[in-house]
């Protein structure tokens, strides 16, 4: 213990300790270090937990393994979505919300008590939700639980505990922002990474009550208070809940996607105002998403669909185009600032490829742009939606940006945590290195495998799709091809399970001494502060390898989009 | 990760510009490529829809099959009958779990409109290989107008789950 800074009363009468972080030169609140490391901890648990389900159900949806009887099959399900899309999300997103409102700004934390107490109910209802769909077959209602499946009251009061603990976590973040500003701890904007936790928070905020609109009537249905409630409202208010959720992950997820460029890279971005208008499109404009998931149910007009599904006019759209360009042109502006000017592409032939936080920001950036963006923009398109609903296509285009996006880039992040936040040594050095492309790679074969067979009519959440007597023979390659890739992705996360708990119950406890976990040991958080005006201007600096990485990446849109619009053109006639 | 200078609100660089401007033109274009379709397209989304309840909408389906049946065919192990109704008619098909009833016979280059209701959960009317789909709820009757322009037997799959029987919820319709 020896070998730690000393900790230090914040303020003459408060109780609150801080340390000064010796890597990144911040304080760190001891309240706020307690905080960080329980809710990544229980991440790291759930995700174990939801990995292994997923491990279960692929195996059984390869159709030539078929694993699991139907009852356990539509169990692990639920859970593996409870698991996955809301307890790891959340919890790592808590612990991200920790972290820029204290850390990053060199500030407190202002209510350590509340942020224990949300951890708490998220902890004891992510728990109970478990152990409800596994004792209880009458909860196999899979995540979204759409009524009138009824399950039993603890089912939703899981839920329930779950959001309001979220709820209350994400309010200590508003709480810590106020305070730090008014005791002046940081001085003028906040920085960029916590700008974009606080469009996550606010996101955040009105998906979860969102959320209660929904669960709560179902709650009050499943003990009888409420004798009926509309199914198609609260398929509406469910993915009020459910798909903001996803864009807090969004917001989550690009937050540390400039975070890791920065940790690695030494990235200043290119134009702030650029980036922060990306942000504030999100938060405008991503709440009309719910219509994604209604763009084929009765009872809604098509002017309500579509507007709500583009986004108003595809705005938050342009939010995401907009960071697809400015952190590849930050990466390269700050590369070739470095002297690596050699052709279009030589910034990115010099990157530092084996530290893990690039390669996982890198695969999340490629796979959520490519696969999960523009997947994700035609099938909510109204119309090309009646190819897609409900078939694999759909689970296909969000693990592309749940997983392969968001899961990536928050796996690349939780290793800076271990060395900064834990204060342990970092284990398996080599294992960080390649866990990123394992995982990615086999998310990657994962989604198009699913893509591939959704294409063929292969519905979602089926035990079973032999029943249906048409399946064509490619159907059983591309579920081959999934299942190959969710045994490849499951190495890669039990690989970053490994690393992580091996370094955190077996690592000596020390202090940070370096920033980079594997090449060198320079610190390019520090070194981006020396960028000038002169360096991010200069001719030879210009991101031109950027822009014709998204130029590339705006012809593939295309093509893909057309392609579909000519498949619905095929189908039969319908109005 | 680091506060910004004091005046971050400077002009954009030409290709944050020029991004930004086709980045833009694309979203515009997406957006009108729906009401496009909406006018000049052949398969858009059904938007009619009528309040309905299990009973009334049983009772309408069971009507319906009486008037028009002309066989019947085992569909897992369950007899389910098989009704050919006139080119232009309204045609209707309920969902329950775990069933979808009855197997229609219908005449390729027909206009139909084709009913969908559910007498217990969300259901999702999967129509393969031409891959149509859409979600059926219970106290909703959707309405379809449907033109087969293949002919042959198609599967309808249940793709929205309603308990562990979802995956045996096959029916059918038959296009001659």
């Amino acid at each position: 213990m020896a070998t730690l800074a000393p900790t230090t009363p914040w303020t003459k009468e408060a109780k609150d300790d801080y340390r000064t972080c010796p890597v990144l030169t911040l304080k760190v609140d001891m309240h706020a270090e307690r905080l960080i490391i329980a809710n990544a901890v229980m991440a790291v648990v759930v995700l174990a937990i939801g990995g292994l389900a997923a491990l279960l159900i692929a195996l059984t949806r390869w159709q030539a393994i078929h694993l699991l009887p139907a009852d356990w099959f539509y169990r692990l399900l639920t859970l593996h979505g409870i698991d996955m899309l809301i307890a790891w999300m959340v919890f790592f997103e808590i612990a991200g919300l920790h972290f820029g409102s204290t850390v990053l700004l060199n500030a407190r934390h202002a209510a350590p008590k509340a942020a224990w107490l949300g951890f708490i109910m998220m902890t004891v209802g992510g728990l109970m939700a478990n152990v409800v769909v596994l004792l209880d077959p009458k909860n196999t209602v899979a995540y979204t639980a759409y009524m009138p499946l009824k399950a039993s009251p603890l089912f939703y009061l899981s839920y329930i505990l779950f959001a309001v603990g979220a709820l209350i976590a994400v309010i200590t973040f508003f709480i810590n922002i106020v305070v730090a500003k008014r005791e002046k701890r940081f001085e003028g904007s906040l920085p960029l990474v916590a700008f974009g936790f606080m469009t996550a928070a606010i996101l955040a905020t009105y998906t979860l009550l969102q959320g209660a609109a929904a669960v709560v009537p179902a709650f009050l249905w499943s003990i009888n208070v409420l004798s009926h409630f509309d199914p198609g409202i609260y398929r509406n208010f469910f993915w009020g809940f459910g798909h903001p959720a996803q864009q807090v992950n969004l917001a989550a997820m690009i937050s540390i996607w400039y975070a890791l460029a920065q940790i690695t890279v030494g990235v200043r971005p290119v134009n702030e105002k650029f980036s922060r208008l990306a942000f504030v499109l999100y938060l405008f404009f991503i709440n009309l998403g719910s219509a994604h998931h209604l763009l084929v149910d009765p009872g809604l007009s098509f002017a309500w669909k579509a507007v709500n599904t583009s986004y108003a006019m595809y705005l938050a759209v342009l939010g995401s185009m907009m960071h697809a360009f400015s952190i590849p042109a930050a990466i390269e502006v700050a590369q070739r600032a470095k002297g690596f000017r050699k052709g279009l592409f030589g910034w990115l032939r010099n990157a530092p490829w084996k530290e893990p936080g690039f390669a996982a920001m890198v695969i999340s950036i490629i796979i959520f742009g490519w696969v999960g963006g523009v997947t994700g923009v035609v099938i909510g398109t109204e119309q090309i939606n009646l190819l897609v609903h409900n078939t694999m296509r759909l689970p296909g285009h969000f693990h592309a940006t749940v997983v392969s996006g968001t899961t990536t880039a928050f796996m690349g992040f939780a290793y800076y945590m271990v060395p900064l936040i834990f204060r342990k040594e970092l284990k398996l050095k080599k294992w960080a290195t390649w866990q990123p492309y394992i995982f990615g790679g086999g998310m990657l074969l994962l989604s198009l495998g699913m893509i591939v067979s959704g294409l063929q009519g292969v519905s979602r959440r089926s035990w079973d799709i032999t029943f249906a007597g048409v399946v064509p023979g490619t159907v059983e390659l591309s579920l081959a091809i999934f299942g190959i890739g969710a045994i490849l992705a499951v190495i890669g996360g039990i690989m970053f399970v490994t690393i992580m708990l091996t370094s955190i119950l077996t690592g000596s406890r020390l202090e940070a001494s370096q920033l980079l976990l594997v090449t060198g040991n320079n610190n390019p958080v520090l070194e981006s502060t020396k960028l000038t005006e002169h360096d991010m201007e200069s001719k030879q600096n210009q991101p031109k390898g950027a822009f014709v990485l998204v130029l590339a990446f705006l012809a593939w849109f295309a093509v893909y989009y057309f392609t579909n619009w000519w498949l619905l053109g095929r189908t039969w006639f319908i109005r | 990760m680091l506060a910004p200078e004091k005046n971050w609100w400077r002009p954009m660089g030409r290709l944050e510009k020029t991004w930004l401007t086709m980045a833009l033109a694309w979203c515009i274009f997406l957006t009108i490529m729906m009401p496009l379709w909406y006018y000049m397209g052949k398969q858009n989304v059904p938007t009619e829809t009528y309040r309905t309840t299990a009973q009334k909408y049983a009772a309408t389906v069971n009507e319906f099959v009486t008037k028009y049946q002309v066989g019947e065919e085992n569909l897992g192990g369950v007899p389910i009958p098989v009704v050919a109704p006139p080119a232009g008619s309204d045609v209707y098909i309920r969902a329950s779990a775990w069933q979808w009833f009855p197997i229609l016979q219908l005449e390729k280059g027909q206009e139909y409109r084709l009913h969908l209701s559910s007498m217990d959960y969300n259901h999702g009317f999967s129509l393969q290989p031409v891959n149509i789909n859409l979600q059926v709820l219970p106290g909703y009757e959707y309405v379809a107008t449907i033109t087969p322009t293949s002919s042959g037997d198609f599967t309808i799959v249940c793709n929205e789950y309603c308990f562990v029987g979802h995956h045996t919820m096959v029916g059918k319709i038959i296009v001659k």
